[in-house]
C-alpha cells in the first residue's frame, strides 16, 4: 500500500479551563489513503467533530493541539501559521458542515460564490470560472445547472443546498474532504442521494473523504474503513464490513447491537448501560469504557489499554492484548 | 460541543450531591460568574465603588456628620465655607458648605440616598411594568401583542423629561394643592418608571416568544396549568437574566434622568436635595468661585454612573454564554 | 392482544396554518392570503395497549398530528376522542381535566422539555400536584400531601432507572438520556394511559437510544400504556410499533399492521422510504436512491402528492387525489397494478 494521504499520529487536544486543562482528544491515530472514505463514528462528545476541526487547523482557544502530529502527504500541517494553513485549507483539504444553509452566503447567488472560490484558487477568467462552476453543479447532480447557477441559496431545497456546498468544496479540487455530519439535517430519501454522491466523487476523482457522523448506517453504506471513537480516543479502526459484523472492542460491539434494524422487531435492543463520561483533566489511567463494559477484568480499571494492530485492524482493549505482568492487583 | 466541561465523572457516574451540601455562598464563590467578576480588576473596582455608595446611601443618617434637613443644625452664618484644605475653611465641614450653610459631605450622603432611592424605585417600577407587559405580549401574541408593542413604540417617542412634566402636571391637577414638596418624590419615581419600561417589555417579549415554544411550557399546558400560572412559574424565571442586565444599566440611566430633571427644576426641591438638586444649587455659585458646591455632587454622580454602568456591562457579558 | 378496545379515535383531522405575510404588506403587494395544509384529513384508531407509529419525513405533518391529538394545538377540523370523550385544546371543564390527566406527551429535545430553573423533584411533582395522586380507576382526586408526593416522585425516578436522591438536582446535571428518563417520569406522574411520543430518541446517541426504547417498552408492558409514536426513523419505528401510519404532505398514504407493512409495503412512497434507510446490512452495496425531495406543503402537487417522484405514476395520479381505502392511498396499489416487491 502506498503512503497514506492523511496521517494523524498520537493527536492530543486540550481545552484550557479555569480549573485546569481538560483532555478532549487523547492519543488519536489513524490514516486515510487516497480515494478512501474513512468513517469516523462516535457519540456526541466523543471527539469526532473536534478531530475534523483539528485536521482543518480550526481549533480555536481555549482549545489547542498539545502534542501529536497531522501529516498531509508526509508533511506536517499542525502548528502551521494561519497564512500557510490557508494554502492547505480549501486547495488541499475542504470541509462540509451539517447545516448547508449556514455554509452558503444568502446575499450572493450560488454561481457568484462558486466563481469567487474557483478564481481564488485558479487563474481563470470569469467566463471560464463560470463554465467550471456549471460543470461542478452538474457533477454534484443539480439538474439544469446552466439555469440554476444564477439562483440564490434560498431557492434550493435542503438536499440541493448540500449538493451546492459539496460543489463549493470541490472548487479548488482538494485531495481530502472532511464531511462533518453531512446528511444529518436531511430527510432519509435525500440522505441516500448525498451518500451516493460522496461515494461517486471518491471513486471517480480519487478523492479521500473523512466522513464524521453518529449514524452507523450512513457509514456502513459509504465508508471503506471506520474509526470508532469513545471519550476522546479511537477504540477501534478497521474495514467497515469487519467492524460492523465482528467488532473487536466491546463498545463497538455494543454500538452495533444497539442499532435497531428494519429486518425484525427484536424483543429488546442490546443496550450499553450508563453514558459516556465527560472530559477528564488528564489521560485516564484506565479504560474510559470500563464502567459500562460487561467484559471488564483487572487491568481495565488500572491501566489504559494501548492500541494493538491485528491485521488491517487496530483496537484498544485489554481483551486483545497481553496484560503486562503486575497489572493484576 | 464541549459546553459543560465538567470534571471526569466516569468513576462515580452521577454526582453525589456534594454540590448541594456545600453552602450557597461557597458555590457562588466557585461559580463561573464569580470567576469572571474577579478576572477583571476594573469590574472589581466598579463593584466596590457601587457597593460603597449603596452602603453610604443606606446608612447616611448614621454616618453623616450633620443632618442637613434639620434646621436646628443649619446656620446661614456657615454658608459657602470652602473645603478644609482651603483658606477660610471651617474644620467642621470637610468639603465645605453650600449656600444655606449645610455641610457638603452630609448633603452629599443624603443626596446619594435620595438619588439612589428614586433611581432604584424607578427602575423597579419600570421593570415591573415592562416585564408584565412583555410577558403578556409575548405569550398572548396576536392583537394584544400588537397593541402593547405599538404603545411601546409611541412611548419611545417621548423623552423622560416630557413624561415627568406630564406626570407632574397631572398629579398637581389631581391633588389641587401647592405642596410640590410632598409629591415630588412620587412624581419622580413614577416618571422614571413610565419612561423606561419599554426596553424591558421588548426584551422580555422576545425571550417569552422563544420560551413559550419550548417543550417544558407545552408540558405545563398539558397538565392543564392556566396561562398566568405558566407565565409566573415557568416563563418568568427563564426570562429574568436579561432583565437583571437592563435593570443595572438602567439604574445609572435613572439616576442621571433624576439629576437632569432636578437640575432643570422639575425634580426634587432644595429642601430634600438629590445629587441633581445639589448640582443645580451649586451651578449658581460656580462663577463666583464657590466651585465645591457644584463639583462634589457632580463628581459623585459621575463616579456612581460610571461604576454602575461598568457593572452592567460586565453582567451582560457574563450572562451571555456566547461571549464567554 | 386479548384486549382490543379502541382507546383513541382520530377522525378527519385537519390543520391549516396561515402563512400569509402581514396584512399591510399583503395589501400593498396585492397578494392573496396563503395557507399551509399541515394536516389534511387524517383518521386512525389506536387500540388500548398498542403502539401506533406515524412515520414521515420533515413537512409530512406528523408532529402536528401528535400535538392535536394531545390537545396542545387546536384542530381546524375533525376530532380526537379518548374512550369517546372528546379532547379539545384549551377546554377547562371538570370533564376536560379528567380526560387530560389520561394523556401525556414525551418530547424530542430533553434539553428544552425540562424547565432549567426547577429541581427534578419539582418537575416530576408538578402533574401530581395539578391532578392529584393517580388512583385505581374511578378514584377521586384529592390534594396529595407533600410527603406522599415526595414518595411518589421517588418511586417514579426508580421506575425510570434513576435514583430517588436525583430529585434534588437540576436538569443540567444530567446527560441527555437521563433527562429523557426524567421527562418520562413526569409523563407517568399523573398515571396516564395514553402517551404521545414525538421523536423521543432522535436527539439521543445510539447506545442511549436503545436504553430509552427498551425502557419505554418495559413501561408499556408494566403499566399497560398506549403509545402514539412519532418518528422519522424507520428502524426505530420497526422496533417499537405494532401498527404504523405513513404520512406524506399532510396525508396518511398507508396504514397497517407493522409486521405486514414493513414486509410488504404497498404504497410507492413507503417502498421508497424503506429503500433509502441506511442500514448495517448494506455494507459495500450500492443502491439507486429515489430522485427528488418533498415538495413545499404550501403549494402541493395536484392529484396524488407523491406523483412527481413516483416512477409508476400514470395520468389519473396527476388528476385525482387517491382516497385511503383498505389501508393504502394509491390508485395503482388499490387496483393491484403495482409490480410486486420481489420484481
Amino acid at each position: 500500500m502506498s503512503a497514506p494521504l492523511l496521517s494523524v499520529r498520537k493527536l492530543r487536544v486540550e481545552f484550557a479551563t479555569r480549573k485546569g486543562p481538560l483532555v478532549a482528544l487523547d492519543d488519536v491515530s489513524f490514516d486515510i489513503a487516497r480515494g478512501e472514505v474513512l468513517g469516523v463514528v462516535g457519540e456526541s462528545g466523543a471527539g469526532k467533530s473536534l478531530t475534523g476541526l483539528a485536521i482543518m487547523g480550526l481549533i480555536d482557544p481555549p482549545g489547542r493541539i498539545v502534542s501529536g502530529e497531522i501529516l498531509l502527504d508526509g508533511e506536517r500541517i499542525d502548528h502551521l501559521s494561519e497564512d500557510r494553513m490557508r494554502l492547505i485549507r480549501g486547495p488541499r483539504i475542504a470541509m462540509i458542515f451539517q447545516d448547508p444553509l449556514t455554509s452558503l452566503d444568502p446575499l450572493f447567488t450560488v454561481g457568484d460564490q462558486l466563481v469567487e472560490t474557483i478564481r481564488a484558487h485558479q487563474p481563470l477568467s470569469a467566463q471560464a470560472a463560470r463554465q467550471k462552476a456549471i460543470g461542478l453543479l452538474g457533477e454534484v447532480g443539480i439538474p439544469a445547472p446552466e439555469q440554476r447557477v444564477d439562483s440564490w441559496p434560498h431557492e434550493f431545497s435542503g438536499g440541493m443546498r448540500q449538493r451546492v456546498v459539496i460543489a463549493l468544496a470541490m472548487c479548488a479540487e482538494p485531495e481530502l474532504i472532511v464531511a462533518d455530519e453531512p446528511t444529518t439535517a436531511l430527510d432519509v430519501s435525500v440522505q441516500a442521494q448525498i451518500i451516493r454522491l460522496l461515494k461517486r466523487l471518491a471513486r471517480e476523482r480519487g478523492l479521500s473523504v473523512m466522513l464524521v457522523t453518529h449514524d452507523m448506517g450512513v457509514i456502513a453504506e459509504t465508508a471503506d474503513r471506520v474509526a470508532v471513537m469513545y471519550a476522546g480516543r479511537v477504540v477501534e479502526t478497521g474495514p467497515v464490513r469487519e467492524v460492523v459484523h465482528a467488532a473487536l472492542h466491546p463498545y463497538a460491539q455494543g454500538l452495533m447491537a444497539a442499532i435497531p434494524t428494519l429486518e425484525t422487531r427484536a424483543v429488546r435492543l442490546a443496550q450499553i448501560p450508563g453514558s459516556m463520561p465527560r472530559l477528564a483533566p488528564r489521560t485516564r489511567p484506565y479504560c474510559a469504557f470500563h464502567t459500562r463494559c460487561d467484559k471488564r477484568f483487572e487491568p481495565c480499571s488500572s491501566i489504559a489499554p494501548p492500541v494493538t494492530r491485528m491485521g488491517g485492524r487496530e483496537v484498544a482493549c485489554w481483551l486483545h492484548e497481553p496484560v503486562p505482568a503486575g497489572a493484576a492487583r | 460541543m464541549t459546553a459543560e466541561p465538567l470534571i471526569d465523572t466516569d468513576i462515580t457516574p452521577r454526582t453525589d450531591g456534594t454540590d448541594e451540601r456545600r453552602g450557597r455562598f461557597a458555590r457562588l464563590l466557585d461559580s463561573d460568574i464569580m470567576a469572571s467578576f474577579l478576572a477583571s480588576k476594573l469590574t472589581v473596582l466598579a463593584g466596590f465603588v457601587t457597593f460603597a455608595f449603596l452602603i453610604i446611601a443606606l446608612f447616611a443618617p448614621l454616618i453623616a456628620p450633620f443632618n442637613p434637613f434639620d434646621p436646628a443644625q443649619v446656620f446661614l452664618i456657615d454658608a459657602r465655607d470652602p473645603p478644609i484644605w482651603m483658606a477660610g475653611s471651617d474644620p467642621r465641614f470637610l468639603l465645605g458648605t453650600d449656600d444655606q450653610g449645610r455641610d457638603m459631605l452630609s448633603a452629599l450622603f443624603y443626596g446619594l440616598r435620595v438619588s439612589l432611592l428614586i433611581g432604584g424605585l424607578g427602575v423597579l417600577l419600570s421593570a415591573l411594568i415592562g416585564v408584565t407587559l412583555g410577558l403578556i405580549a409575548g405569550y398572548a401574541g396576536g392583537r394584544i401583542d400588537a397593541l402593547i408593542m405599538r404603545i411601546a413604540d409611541i412611548q419611545l417617542t417621548f423623552p423622560a423629561i416630557l413624561i415627568a412634566l406630564l406626570v407632574d402636571g397631572v398629579v398637581h391637577a389631581l391633588l389641587k394643592s401647592g405642596g410640590r414638596e410632598d409629591t415630588a418624590f412620587g412624581v419622580m419615581v413614577l416618571s422614571i418608571g413610565l419612561s423606561f419600561w419599554v426596553q424591558y417589555a421588548r426584551t422580555v417579549r422576545g425571550s417569552t416568544l422563544v420560551e413559550r415554544n419550548k417543550d417544558y411550557v407545552h408540558a405545563a399546558r398539558l397538565i392543564g396549568l392556566r396561562s398566568p400560572q405558566i407565565l409566573w412559574r415557568h416563563v418568568l424565571p427563564n426570562v429574568l437574566g436579561p432583565v437583571l442586565v437592563i435593570a443595572t444599566i438602567n439604574l445609572a440611566l435613572a439616576v442621571i434622568t433624576e439629576a437632569t430633571l432636578s437640575f432643570l427644576g422639575v425634580g426634587l426641591p432644595p429642601t430634600q436635595p438629590s445629587l441633581g438638586t445639589l448640582i443645580r444649587i451649586g451651578n449658581a455659585y460656580l462663577f463666583s468661585g464657590e466651585w465645591w458646591i457644584v463639583a462634589f455632587p457632580g463628581i459623585t454622580l459621575a463616579v456612581l454612573v460610571i461604576a454602575v454602568n461598568m457593572l452592567g456591562d460586565w453582567l451582560r457579558d457574563a450572562l451571555n454564554p456566547r461571549l464567554r | 392482544m386479548s384486549e382490543a378496545r379502541t382507546l383513541v379515535e382520530v377522525e378527519g383531522l385537519r390543520r391549516t396554518f396561515d402563512v400569509s405575510r402581514p396584512w399591510l404588506t399583503r395589501m400593498l403587494a396585492r397578494e392573496p392570503q396563503r395557507f399551509l395544509k399541515a394536516v389534511d384529513g387524517v383518521s386512525f384508531d389506536i387500540k388500548a395497549g398498542e403502539t401506533f407509529a406515524i412515520v414521515g419525513e420533515s413537512g409530512s405533518g406528523k408532529s402536528t398530528v401528535a400535538r392535536m391529538v394531545v390537545g396542545l394545538l387546536e384542530a381546524t377540523a375533525g376530532k380526537v376522542t379518548i374512550d369517546r370523550f372528546e379532547i379539545r385544546a384549551g377546554a377547562d371543564s371538570v370533564e376536560a381535566r379528567r380526560v387530560r390527566r389520561r394523556i401525556q406527551m414525551i418530547f424530542q429535545d430533553p434539553f428544552a422539555s425540562l424547565n432549567p430553573r426547577w429541581r427534578v423533584g419539582d418537575i416530576i411533582a408538578e402533574p401530581i400536584i395539578a391532578f392529584g395522586m393517580p388512583k385505581p380507576a374511578g378514584g377521586r382526586d384529592d390534594a396529595p400531601s407533600p410527603e406522599a408526593t415526595r414518595r411518589r416522585v421517588g418511586e417514579l425516578l426508580g421506575l425510570v432507572g434513576l435514583d430517588p436522591v436525583d430529585a434534588r438536582k437540576y436538569p443540567h446535571q444530567f446527560s441527555g438520556g437521563q433527562r429523557q428518563r426524567i421527562a418520562i417520569a413526569r409523563a407517568l406522574a399523573a398515571g396516564p394511559d395514553f402517551i404521545a411520543c414525538d421523536e423521543p430518541t432522535s436527539a439521543l446517541d445510539v447506545s442511549v437510544q436503545a436504553q430509552i426504547l427498551n425502557l419505554m417498552r418495559d413501561l408499556q408492558e408494566q403499566l399497560g400504556l398506549t403509545f402514539l409514536f412519532i418518528s422519522h426513523n424507520l428502524s426505530v419505528v420497526r422496533h417499537m410499533a405494532t401498527r404504523v401510519g405513513v404520512m406524506y404532505l399532510g396525508k396518511l398514504v398507508e396504514i397497517g399492521n407493522a409486521a405486514e407493512l414493513f414486509a410488504r409495503p404497498r404504497h410507492p412512497y413507503t417502498r421508497m422510504l424503506l429503500d433509502s434507510v441506511p442500514d448495517l446490512s448494506m455494507v459495500g452495496k450500492d443502491r439507486t436512491p429515489v430522485a427528488g425531495e418533498i415538495p413545499s406543503p404550501i403549494d402541493p402537487p395536484k392529484g396524488c402528492a407523491f406523483h412527481p417522484r413516483c416512477k409508476f405514476a400514470v395520468d389519473i395520479c396527476r388528476i385525482d387525489v387517491p382516497p385511503l381505502i383498505d389501508g393504502v392511498a394509491c390508485h395503482l396499489a388499490q387496483d393491484g397494478r403495482l409490480p410486486d416487491l420481489s420484481s
